[in-house]
Formats: C-alpha cells, structure tokens, sequence
C-alpha cells in the first residue's frame, strides 16, 4: 500500500496520466465545438474494442506492432540515441521474412522459425548501419535513418518486382503455407481474428528488455553511455560497440514488426508508395511510456486500442477517426513537454494554498 | 557619520523541502555599500537562502524586507523589480550573441518595430566604464575568456538596476589573475553604493574583500563577524565545526623504485597542436608528485594520455614495466592504474546512477560482480555500502541518484573507488576542486596514506598551496614542456610563480 503510495507520487506516473485525461478532454472539447456528440463517440470507441471477440482480438493485433515499436525506440532513447529508422527496419524484417517464406521450401514451423530469425536479422543489420555510420564517420543518426527508410523501401520495390511478383497486382506473391505463423485454431476462437505466434514472443521481448536494460552487464553499460558518454569511456567502456549493438538490437527489434505482419496477419507484402508509420507510432509509444518495459506495453495498449475504437466511433457517433489521431497527439504533446503540466500543478497547488490561508 | 542605511533583511527565515530543513530561522542583514560575505560548508544552505532572496524558492517561515519594506518575493522577475541581481555560478549566456544582445535579453529597447542596440550599447558601454569593468559591448560571447564573460553577468545586473549584487560561487572559474581583477571590481561597486553577497567557501577571498561575514552551518547561522576583526582560522573553525589543519600533516616521503616513467611524451590537444611537447618524468613508488602550473598548460592532455583517454604521438610510457602507450582506459586500468579525474560531473561520475552503480563504474564486469552477463545488485549495494561508511559519505539514500549528493560526499565516492581498485599509480587530478575546507583536509590525507601504501601518486593542481601541502616533489608546467623540478621545502610561491609564468629554473638569484 506505501508502495503504491509512494510510486503514484512519482512524476512519471502522473504525468502521462494526466497528459492522457487532457487529451481526451481536448478531444470532447473539439467534438463539441464541431457538433459532435463526446460521450456518444467515446462510448462507442469502447464498444467497438470490446464489442465482439473479434474485435478484442484485432485491438490486440493492432498492439503487438506498436509494443515492438516502442521497444524499438526506447531501447535507442535509453543508449543516448535517436532511432527514427525503424520504418526502415520494419520493411527489411519484412522483405527477409517474406524471402524466406516464398523462396524457400522447409517443413512447417521450422519454415516459421527461420523465417522470424532472418526478418529480425535483416531489421537489425539495418539498423547497426546507422550506428556504424554514425560511430565511424560522425553522420547523425536521424538523417543516416531517415534516408534509410527510403532506400529500404525501394529495395523492397526492386526485390517483390524482381523475383516475387503477383501479375497484375501491385503486391508480391504469398508466403508458403509452411512459413505462417498465424495460429488458426485461436484465431478461430477470436472469430477470425489474425492471431499469431508473434503475440506471445512479444511478451518474451518485453520481459527480456526490462532483464537486459535492469539486470545485465550490457544494459548498465547501455544506461551509462545513454546518460554520460564521457564517464563511460572513462569507465573503460567501448562506447562505439555500445552503440552499434544498441542499435542492431533495436533494428532486430524492427524487424520482428514487418516479419510478424508478413508472416502472421497478411502472408504477402504490398508493394506501397510509403512506409507503414507504425515506426514513427514508435517514438510516441516510448516518450509516452517513459522508455520502461512496463510504460511502453501500457501505452501501447491504450493507442492501440484508440486506433483501433476510431473506426467504431466514425460508425457509431459519425466522428472522423482523425480526431482520434489529434487526442493521440496530444497526449503526445503532453508527455513530451511535461514543463507544461508541472506549470498547471504549480498554478494548482498556489491557488488552493491561497484558498487554504 | 550616520550607519549606512539596511537595504536587505531577512527575518527568521526558515526553508523546508519535505521533512529537509535547508535553512533554519536564518536572519540576516545587509547594508548599503557593503560587501557581505556567506561563508558555509557545500550543502550549508547558502544557495537555498540566495535563491530564496531572488525569489526562487518560497521560504517557508519568516520574512524579507527590502529598503525597509516588507515584500513577498514570489518571481525573480519580482527580485529584479526591487533592485536584487544575482550571477549564478554557471552564466546564463548565448554564446553566439553580442554582449549588448544578451545583456537586453528579455528587456529589449525597442524603436518602432526595431530594437534599440545602438542606445542600449552606449548605455551598456557607460555603465562599464563606470564601474571599471572594461567589457566591450560588441564582443561575441564565445570570443571572450570566462571571466570577462562573468563580468557580463555582472553589468546584466547593473543594466536591469539592479542595486544588491548576489555572486554564487564567484571564484570558483577563475585563474588567480582574474580572481584578482574581480575582487577589485567588487570594491568598485561597493564605494559606488552598491551592496554585494559573495556566496563562497574560500577563506582567502573574504579576508580580502568583505566587510562583514555571515557563517551558515547546517542551515543555521552561527555567528556574523566583522571581518577586519577576525581570522582565517576563526572562520574556518565556525564554518565547519571544529578545529582544522591548514598544514596537511605528513612524515616524510620513503621514495623507492620508479613506477611510472614517461619518456619523450608527445600528445596533440583539440585544436592540433602539441599540447604535451616532450615530457620525461618518473614517479616513485611511496611519492607524491605534484604538477603544478597554469591550467591550460598540457595538464589535461597528459592526464588523458596516460589514462588511454587521448592519442599519443611519440614516447613511452612504462607503469611497473608494462607499456600502456595507446592503451584503451580499461586495460591501462587493469595494468595498475586508478584515476581522480578533475571534472567529476563529466568523466567521473554517472549523475543519474544511484550510488551503487556508480561504486561499480569501474569494476561493473569482474566476477565479484557480473555472472555470465546478470549483475549481482546485492554486490553492488554492499559495495557501495562499504564505501559509504569507510569514506563518512553522507548520502539521503544509496537509490538516489548521485545528482542528489553534495560536491565533497560526490568526490568521496570517487575517491573510494579508486582507492578500491589497489592501484599501483593514482593520479588525482583537481582532487579538491569546488570542495570546502573539511573535504579537501580529508582528500588531502587520503592521499597521504595512498602514499604511505607504497602507492605512486600523481597529483595535478593549478593551487600552488595544495601542491606545495601535500606534494614531495614538484615538477612545472608550461606550454606542455616541464620548466623545473623542486621540492616543497626548497621553493616559495614566488619561485613556483615565476616558473609557472614560464620562466625555466635558474633563471635568476639562486
């Protein structure tokens, strides 16, 4: 009970709270003023995620991206680094999963299991680019990202075109049946909700993230570089091997995102003018989630769930879905500048010492 | 004459952070034209107080009256409104900006939709003239040497009107020149009707230039003297408590066989050039070598250099018959080596780890400590607890992080550390840079006993009276090339002085 006591009087507890009930109350604000009805559409977001089985188990799909996402992130946040780039570790992780999947004949799981190995390779050694750029040459790694994203698409375009496209379509030929990672007798249990194998490696890597962060060797040095280069170069670490295993870490983690799209939700890989965003989805998920194991799956439980309710409110209160996305912003924003909400407390706090007195 | 009139008072201040009393019933006052001196130990409460008087924090009993009057001091902004400026110990300054441009920062004159440089320059210009300042209002910041940079802060002050000047920590970034060149200036504006508080620790400094000296320990004031009428010792003692030392005691050094030896040392500095021009120097086991100089001199780049930290060019380096010449900081560590580094903050410790992953910093990944990659945290809290109580660190807990501690209980754990790792060499760079009385009196005979041990002990110190207490021996420094080599029993400040100026030994009388 103290504990508890104790941890909710912690600021990055009540920050994202708080941030969370302001955006939500901006968002009725703004539904009000464009005459929508709030409670309406926020009632019908929750009834959309728990208005079927289904639904409960496609709010869930919609999260395991998001979780690795944040991981992803939070990882590089955690090593002093910035990893814009996992858009681009998630199209490699997909297009070395899909390889893996159309090019190649194994026997079923054994398919699955190389293929999620080779995906999370591929995402991983996307991302050690970055770092190795950065560590050997000074490039900043939110550029190096940013133009690595592009070139991994294209090369995604070029490989589907080359060797595994579907004719007349604009997306690549399906995986073998053998490389699925769906689990179809969940899924028929969640009334055909796309359940896969990703889901329960996601709750390994987000333990596995909160042991290497806390409890190894390569965490604390991780933390360390991530707080104070110099005192760990001081301390005898190899900060330029930090980094790039920092980073191959976080691509890998990238990766497992395309790979479990591919392999477990929908079998094949569009050739798309641009990238998913869920990357980018990422960053929010771990300044929201404060780059903990715990923060990033609960944030990304509640976006997941918002994107995936927008879609009941625009059906049941005629709300644009977007406003789903301006609420998330917020929220966002918020967090991100938590300078504001110390402001409100302190206003707060004066007037009802004033009141007191 | 009638007594100067009371611009500032304090009444029965007291400032609590939880169940942490900062300050305790403080009272406090401050007369027109005086130079007031807050004299206690890091962690005293001095700081607490000044940013309470510049509206900072709100006390939580008691009251501050200005001119009489009494006000709610609730915004700097308020502060600045009754004429209170304060300099902070690291300045407020855009780097890229004129001085005109950051001194009317926030304030700008405006002409039409234009500001107006060119009369807030000549006002700036005249005010610096005035007090005898010497800034040149068209000067980029960054162009311009720490203290003139200080003296910005100060006309920032007088710019906004500033008619009580607070200085935390003045000194603490200065050379002795340009220490000197602001206690004039503090006089300065003291005789031109302006009343001043130096917040400081350094005892030299308020005998020079105060009036009056209020003593705060433990967030009580103890006593309010005036200055001509007392001592250095008077005020040490009231500082921290209890008797102290100024002459560190020590027997005398049993030298025995070299441990470390530098042969024909060349290192490059950032911009290039060779800021280690040729070294040769030998530290004995049981000796404590002392480098004294001008900070700039080579000394940061030698130290890095023998600590892996920093390329070498040309020339040896032998620790106990192992060569560590471009060796990566690990393993000239484990070859023997433990390092005091001079900037703590930086390369010494990690801020926001608690006290034992810093313990731990050094020898994270030896056995004792890490398993096949799992950190045993048990290790590390006993580590650290064991730190704690041999070194007296007086922490508010071991999971806080460090950031929370007091300078002089952060060197402590340093300290501890290094001495933990039973090096053959120890270099301790600034050991006692920033720390009050007590804690330099306990880094001073941790050195000496390190000695003792039959350890060698480098120790780099741009003050000649630390070199000259604790050194046995003492080599100079001056454009990276050693000028002479002496003893602390043959030489004076004088000689060191002129020899630190750049002058070789020999050079004149003896």
């Amino acid at each position: 009970m103290n504990n508890l006591k104790r941890l909710l009087r912690q600021e990055s507890v009540w920050i994202p709270i708080i941030s969370i009930v302001i955006g939500i109350v901006i968002g009725a604000i703004v539904m009000l003023i464009g005459g929508y009805d709030p409670l309406l559409a926020y009632s019908s977001l929750v009834q959309k995620i728990f208005g079927s089985v289904y639904d409960v188990g496609e709010t869930l799909r919609q999260i395991v991206p998001l979780i690795l996402a944040g991981l992803a992130v939070a990882i590089a946040f955690r090593g002093g680094m910035f990893n814009i780039g996992v858009e681009g570790q998630i199209v490699m992780g997909s297009l070395g999963a899909l390889m893996v999947g159309n090019m190649i004949d194994l026997p079923p799981i054994i398919h699955g299991i190389v293929a999620i190995i080779v995906g999370a390779l591929f995402g991983g050694i996307w991302g050690a680019l970055v770092a190795i750029f950065k560590v050997k040459r000074g490039l900043n790694e939110v550029i190096s990202c940013i133009m690595l994203n592009w070139i991994a698409l294209y090369i995604s375009h070029i490989t589907i075109k080359a060797f595994m496209a579907e004719a007349g379509t604009s997306r690549s030929q399906m995986i073998h049946d053998s490389a699925s990672i769906q689990i179809q007798w969940l899924s028929d249990l969640f009334n055909g909700a796309r359940i896969h194998w990703g889901f329960f490696i996601v709750i390994f890597i987000l333990i596995g993230y909160y042991y290497y962060m806390n409890r190894t060797k390569w965490g604390y040095e991780l933390r360390a570089v991530g707080y104070n280069k110099h005192a760990a170069e001081y301390a005898g670490m190899n900060v330029s091997s930090i980094a790039i295993r920092t980073f191959f870490i976080s691509g890998a983690i990238g990766g497992l995102i395309g790979t479990f799209e591919v392999l477990g939700v929908f079998k094949y890989m569009a050739i798309a003018a641009n990238t998913s965003g869920t990357g980018f989805d990422g960053i929010a998920v771990a300044l929201l989630g404060m780059n903990s194991a715990l923060g990033v799956f609960l944030s990304s439980t509640l976006f997941g769930a918002l994107y995936y309710g927008a879609q009941g409110m625009s059906f049941g209160a005629d709300v644009p879905p977007e406003v789903i996305k301006m609420v998330i912003s917020i929220i966002i924003f918020f967090a991100a500048a938590p300078g504001a909400i110390r402001m409100f407390i302190k206003m707060f706090k004066r007037k009802s010492k004033r009141e007191e007195g | 004459m009638a007594q100067p009139e009371t611009v500032l008072e304090l009444k029965g201040i007291t400032k609590r952070f939880g169940e942490v009393v900062a300050n305790e019933d403080i009272s406090f006052a401050l007369k027109k034209g005086e130079i007031h001196a807050l004299l206690g130990e890091n962690g005293a409460g001095k700081s607490t107080l000044m940013n309470i008087v510049f509206g900072l924090y709100q006390p939580t009993e008691g009251s501050i009256w200005v001119n009489g009057q009494e006000v709610l001091m609730d915004t700097p902004n308020r502060a600045i409104d009754l004429g209170i400026g304060m300099v902070h110990q690291h300045f407020k300054l855009v780097q890229p900006f004129t001085v005109t441009e950051n001194i009317i920062l926030g304030m700008e004159p405006k002409s039409g939709l234009r500001t107006d440089l060119k009369s807030a320059s000549s006002k700036i210009r005249q005010l610096s003239e005035q007090y005898g300042l010497n800034v040149d209002p068209s000067a980029k910041i960054e162009n311009i040497s720490v203290g003139m940079q200080q003296r910005v802060e100060i006309l920032k002050t007088l710019y906004r009107g500033a008619d009580i000047v607070i200085l935390d920590e003045p000194t603490a970034v200065l050379t002795p020149q340009e220490i000197t060149e602001l206690l004039a200036i503090m006089k300065r504006l003291a005789s031109e009707g302006k009343s001043i508080i130096i917040i400081t620790h350094k005892l030299k400094e308020i005998m020079e230039v105060a009036d009056t000296c209020t003593i705060i320990r433990r967030g009580r004031v103890i006593d309010s003297v005036v200055v001509k009428d007392s001592s250095p010792r008077e005020l040490a003692e009231k500082m921290v408590g209890r008797e102290v030392r100024f002459k560190t005691d020590k027997s005398a050094a049993d030298p025995k066989q070299p441990i470390l030896s530098v042969k024909d040392l060349k290192v490059r500095g950032d911009n290039g050039q060779m800021a280690v021009d040729g070294l040769s120097f030998q530290v004995r086991a049981g000796e404590i070598v002392g480098v004294a100089g001008v900070d700039g001199n080579g000394q940061a780049e030698l130290i890095e250099a023998l600590t892996g930290m920093r390329r070498v060019e040309e020339g040896e380096i032998d620790l106990d018959g192992v060569n560590v010449v471009n060796k990566t900081p690990r393993v000239v560590g484990q070859s023997g080596m433990s390092h005091i580094p001079q900037d703590r903050h930086k390369h010494g410790l990690v801020l926001d780890f608690t006290v034992p992953e810093n313990a731990i910093l050094q020898t994270y990944y030896k056995p004792e400590l890490t398993k096949g990659g799992l950190m045993d945290h048990n290790a590390a809290v006993s580590l650290a607890e064991k730190y704690v109580k041999s070194f007296d660190i007086r922490i508010p807990g071991l999971d806080v992080p460090v950031r929370a501690m007091s300078g002089g209980n952060q060197q402590k754990l340093i300290i501890a550390r290094e001495i933990d790792r039973r090096p053959k060499v120890l270099i301790a760079a600034q050991p006692t840079r920033g720390l009050d009385v007590g804690a330099i009196e306990f880094v001073h005979k941790e050195l000496i006993a390190e000695r003792n041990n039959g350890k060698g002990v480098l120790l780099v110190s741009f003050e000649l009276e630390e070199i000259m207490n604790v050194a046995d021996r003492i080599i100079v420094l001056f454009n990276g090339q050693i000028v002479g080599e002496t003893y602390p029993d043959q030489t004076n400040d004088q000689e060191l002085g002129l020899m630190m100026a750049g002058r070789r030994q020999g050079g004149d009388s003896n």
